[in-house]
């Protein structure tokens, strides 16, 4: 069974009397495992598309299923569990907590998942997962005492912390020069490697190329890329 | 995320901007501190206010006679005699609110000479040592008269400062002899001066004399007091002018004396004092003698009382209520600065939602429901107060000591204005909080992701 389904996706915004379309019906599959690079020109709907992926944003008509479960409506305490335990994001502009450890940046997201863990137990998972990206010896530092590579890291560290099944990266090396981003994309080649299914925003063919399968879109259309990888066969 | 987890984070997140937090606290601080002040002084006052009045004998009373009728005419006070020495001592045995009684036999023209010096003392009384106990005067020099010399009406005195001045020229007056209508008395102590009372008597120009003695010598059957009613309860002339040892009226035999109710006249007091066991039981001990007067002297249910009751404890409640009135009213203009305060904690809760958009939305994105971005900036509020509570309590008491040290006013700690403080400036933070929050709340993870 496919890991994420999308059938017939929409999304409007309204704009006075009259709506904005930015999806027009978006339907796709993505298995477990993949490691997919969302493509597209500005205004192509790839950040909207993200968005409900993410359970950040809702559709405005169309169904989609996390491993088989109906999200795109659901309540909204359903969908903030999903995004704690089953999502990791990595944003363009890292989203650190400022003045605050890299290890207590990591550890964020566990003070929301159920049945918590003690706080001491808490911060040996920080470390594993900042050990697991590399900078273990970076825990206590600020994010504005790190490079921008190494804050993406704890960002990359932090989306892991509750051992999602999918991580979503939106821009991930947008903010980093050439030979960082080619450390991060290594990462998630390495993440990917483990059996985690990622899926990159991105407008850069370099970094489209890490992925294995590639979907574009335009118009809020997926032009090319639907039935690669998985389905392709 | 359990609750101890988000108050450290409250803690965390109130560190990472210290002087904003602090100026937000200043409010509740003064707040807080205020109504600690207010309510230590206040109670510290009334305190001494109380014991004051408890040195006057808050826990006293006077006995006065009734108001006397006749055919429609009232007569003013004192105009009846209705006080007997036994109705004092009926008071002291039956009463068990009453724990000391004396009578009273006054007299306001009497003349004292002593030398070529002579006075009229503002006030004479006659009354049994228990008196100096029941008004809590002291004694300067020499002593009291003690029980046995008024057993004996023994020609002995004791006078006020104002005397001694007057009569003696400021020179210890102790052992010398006084005349007093034509009376020889023995000076055998000196009150300490007291001063003016409250209604601006002076209270010094007295003298006290054992009551016996003050009938026996003195007042007699003085005009215009109580003594000098016309009753006609007695018409036997040995009641009147009694002459020891000479019998000029044939004896009445027992079944005579037992028909006919008598009171012999030359015993009426003028007033009975009274002193309860404990200032709040004034009021129980008016209510004892009152029933207990009104059954010795045979009064029936539509009879009026015919004596008076008068008890410190009516000044004691009007004071109290007057201390209390002005306590409330600081603890209001307080309780105002408090709300002035939450005002300030909401205005800067909503600042610092607007500035942590960004962080807001990414714990939503991580997984934070609404209601945990409630709690965390609704117990960041609540943090807050309380700190600033806390701080207030110290402020507030440390300013009472201040005061207490600087200009000397009594203060006393009160242990419930502390919890209350407590209470008030949680609450503060969760009625000024929730606001903030709840906006906070509400937010759109996208486009508070994307807030610059």
């Amino acid at each position: 069974m496919a890991l994420i389904e999308l059938r017939d996706i929409t999304k409007n915004y309204p704009l006075g009397d009259d709506f904005i379309s930015v999806l027009n019906g978006v339907s796709l599959e993505i298995e477990p495992g993949e490691y997919v690079a969302l493509m597209g020109a500005s205004g192509s709907g790839k950040s909207t598309l993200m968005n409900i992926l993410g359970c950040l944003d809702r559709p405005s008509g169309g169904d989609y299923f996390f491993d088989g479960v109906e999200l795109g409506r659901a309540d909204g305490d359903l969908r903030a569990g999903i995004r704690n335990r089953k999502i990791g994001f990595v944003f363009q502009s890292f989203n650190l907590l400022p003045r605050t450890s890299a290890l207590e940046n990591v550890i964020m997201p566990l003070a929301y998942t159920a049945g918590s863990l003690s706080r001491s137990e808490r911060r040996k998972r920080g470390m594993a997962a900042l050990e697991a990206v590399g900078i273990a010896d970076r825990s206590e530092h600020h994010p504005s005492q790190l490079s921008g590579g190494q804050q993406q890291r704890v960002a990359i560290a932090r989306a892991l912390i509750n051992r999602p099944p999918v991580i979503f990266a939106d821009e991930p090396t947008g903010n980093l020069d050439s030979h960082t981003s080619v450390e991060v994309m290594n990462l998630f080649q390495q993440l990917n490697a483990d059996g985690i299914t990622v899926i990159l925003v991105t407008h850069s063919q370099a970094i489209a190329r890490y992925a294995r399968r590639t979907i574009c879109m335009s118009d809020g259309r997926i032009v090319s890329g639907l039935f690669e990888g998985g389905l392709a066969q | 995320m359990n609750v101890f987890d988000t108050v450290v984070m409250a803690l965390i997140s109130l560190r990472r901007n210290p002087t904003r937090t602090l100026l937000t606290m200043l409010g509740i601080i003064i707040g807080i501190g205020a109504v600690i002040t207010m309510m230590e002084i206040g109670k510290g006052s009334s305190t001494a206010i109380r014991t004051t009045i408890e040195r006057m004998g808050a826990g006293s009373g006077i006995i006065y006679p009734g108001v006397r009728r006749v055919a429609g005419i009232r007569a003013g006070t004192n105009s009846w005699a209705s006080l007997l020495p036994a109705d004092a001592e009926a008071i002291l045995r039956e009463c068990p609110s009453v724990s000391l009684v004396s009578p009273i036999v006054r007299s306001s023209t009497a003349q004292a000479i002593f030398g070529s010096e002579n006075w009229i003392p503002n006030q004479m009384y006659g009354v049994s040592p228990s008196f100096f106990a029941i008004r809590d005067w002291e004694i300067a020099e020499g002593r009291f008269f003690s029980e046995r010399e008024v057993d004996r009406n023994a020609r002995v005195c004791v006078v006020g400062a104002t005397i001694v001045r007057e009569l003696f020229g400021g020179v210890s007056p102790v052992d010398c002899e006084l005349r007093i209508n034509n009376s020889s008395f023995k000076v055998i102590g000196v009150l300490k001066s007291k001063g003016a009372n409250m209604m601006g008597t002076d209270e010094d120009d007295v003298i006290l004399m054992p009551w016996t003695t003050m009938r026996m010598r003195i007042t007699g059957l003085r005009s215009g007091s109580a003594t000098s009613t016309k009753s006609t309860l007695s018409s036997r002339p040995g009641d009147r002018y009694p002459v020891s040892g000479v019998a000029l009226y044939p004896e009445q035999d027992a079944s005579m004396t037992e028909d006919k109710l008598v009171f012999p006249k030359f015993t009426y007091i003028d007033h009975i004092a009274f002193s309860a066991v404990a200032p709040d039981k004034v009021d129980a001990a008016t209510a004892e003698i009152t029933a207990l007067l009104r059954e010795r002297h045979a009064l029936v249910a539509a009879q009026d009382d015919d004596f008076r009751i008068r008890s410190a404890s009516d000044f004691m409640k009007m004071m109290d209520k007057t201390s209390t009135l002005m306590n409330n009213l600081l603890l209001g203009v307080a309780l105002l600065s408090l709300v002035v305060g939450g005002v300030g904690i909401m205005n800067i809760m909503l600042v610092s939602v607007t500035e942590r958009t960004r962080e807001i939305g990414l714990r939503m994105a991580v997984g934070a429901r609404s209601r945990d971005i409630l709690k965390q900036f609704l117990i960041e509020a609540v943090v807050m107060c309380v700190l600033g509570g806390i701080i207030g309590i110290l402020a507030g008491h440390g300013t009472a000591l201040l005061i207490e040290s600087q200009l000397g006013w009594p203060i006393e700690s009160s242990p419930a204005a502390v919890f209350a403080a407590f209470a008030v400036s949680a609450s503060i933070g969760m009625v000024f909080g929730f606001y903030p929050a709840w906006k906070a709340s509400q937010l759109d993870p996208i486009e508070a992701l994307r807030y610059e």
